[in-house]
């Protein structure tokens, strides 16, 4: 009977889960984080505006507990969260329907990149000076 | 003497799956709307996004009167329908593929799937719920926490 078979060959983990690693795992792994996170928040997100719905002060009062500098840089994560997860997600659909997509899937990460710095460059001063109480 | 078996003697036949094929293409649809949904989802949350933190005083801005304010406009209740169910879908179908990938055993994948497919129910009928059959002048509230076309 075959039955010695050498550990390795029947452990449950893989030796090493860096997949190819690089940028195309990267990307999909950021992909995966991000999408969880947004998804956790949107459950939140819908109890807490569906407080509008028992009373004003209802609502004010727990929006309230949100307007404070730590509750402001999580809002500033969250869309970071989002805008890559937008951005990385065009780039996965010109992966799949472009006929030079996957030629390009890491020159595409960069231009993800670089749109997600320039956007978060629009949005941070403006939320942080909100947040923070600045004009 | 002993024998030697032939090395390309034919394998004993593995196993076969129950199905040989998933029945239908509703991963092929699930594949296929996530790249749909996601291109919109893109448009009604940076909108969503702008509307909220950037434009006028921001974040600061967000009490009743500000929701109200905008649910009183089909515009936006519209807008923020699509935006919950497109997006609860979107979230849920991606959550979803993360537990076939993750959650090996199958009791862990069933509850795991469960629990998710319950929050998506109750999310969404709730949300739908609120959308629908919000007031955005309750009788009995301060005036002063309302949004100004209430009393007008």
């Amino acid at each position: 009977m075959p039955d010695a078979l050498p550990a390795s060959a029947t452990r449950k983990v893989p030796a090493g889960t860096l997949y190819r690693g690089r940028e195309g795992m990267w990307s999909w792994v950021a992909h995966r984080v991000t999408g969880v996170a947004i998804f956790f928040f949107l459950l939140v997100h819908v109890l807490d505006t569906s407080l509008v719905r028992i009373s004003p002060e209802a609502y004010n009062d727990v929006i309230a507990t949100y307007k404070n500098p730590i509750m402001g840089l999580g809002e500033a994560g969250l869309v970071a969260a989002i805008v890559f997860h937008a951005y990385n997600g065009i780039r996965i659909i010109l992966v799949d329907f472009w006929s030079k997509g996957p030629k390009y899937q890491r020159v595409m990460l960069w231009v993800v990149m670089g749109l997600f710095v320039v956007t978060m460059a629009g949005f941070l001063p403006r939320h942080l000076m909100h947040v923070f109480g600045g004009e | 003497m002993t024998t030697i078996a032939d090395p390309k003697a034919p394998r004993p036949p593995k196993p076969r799956p129950a199905r040989l094929t998933t029945r239908g293409n509703t991963e092929l649809y699930g594949w296929v709307f996530m790249r749909a949904s996601g291109v919109v989802l893109l448009v009604l949350i940076f909108g969503h996004l702008f509307v909220n933190l950037v434009a006028g005083e921001g974040v600061t801005a967000i009490d009743f009167g500000f929701v109200a304010g905008k649910w009183a406009s089909p515009f936006w209740q519209v807008w923020d329908l699509l935006m919950l169910w497109l997006a609860m879908i979107h979230g849920t179908n991606g959550v979803r593929t993360i537990i076939n990938d993750y959650a090996e055993r199958d009791g862990v994948r069933l509850a795991l799937k469960s629990a998710l497919y319950l929050a998506f129910v109750l999310v969404v009928v709730l949300g739908t719920l609120v959308i629908f059959t919000f007031d955005p002048c309750p009788s009995g509230s301060p005036a002063d926490l309302l949004p100004s076309f209430c009393t007008a």
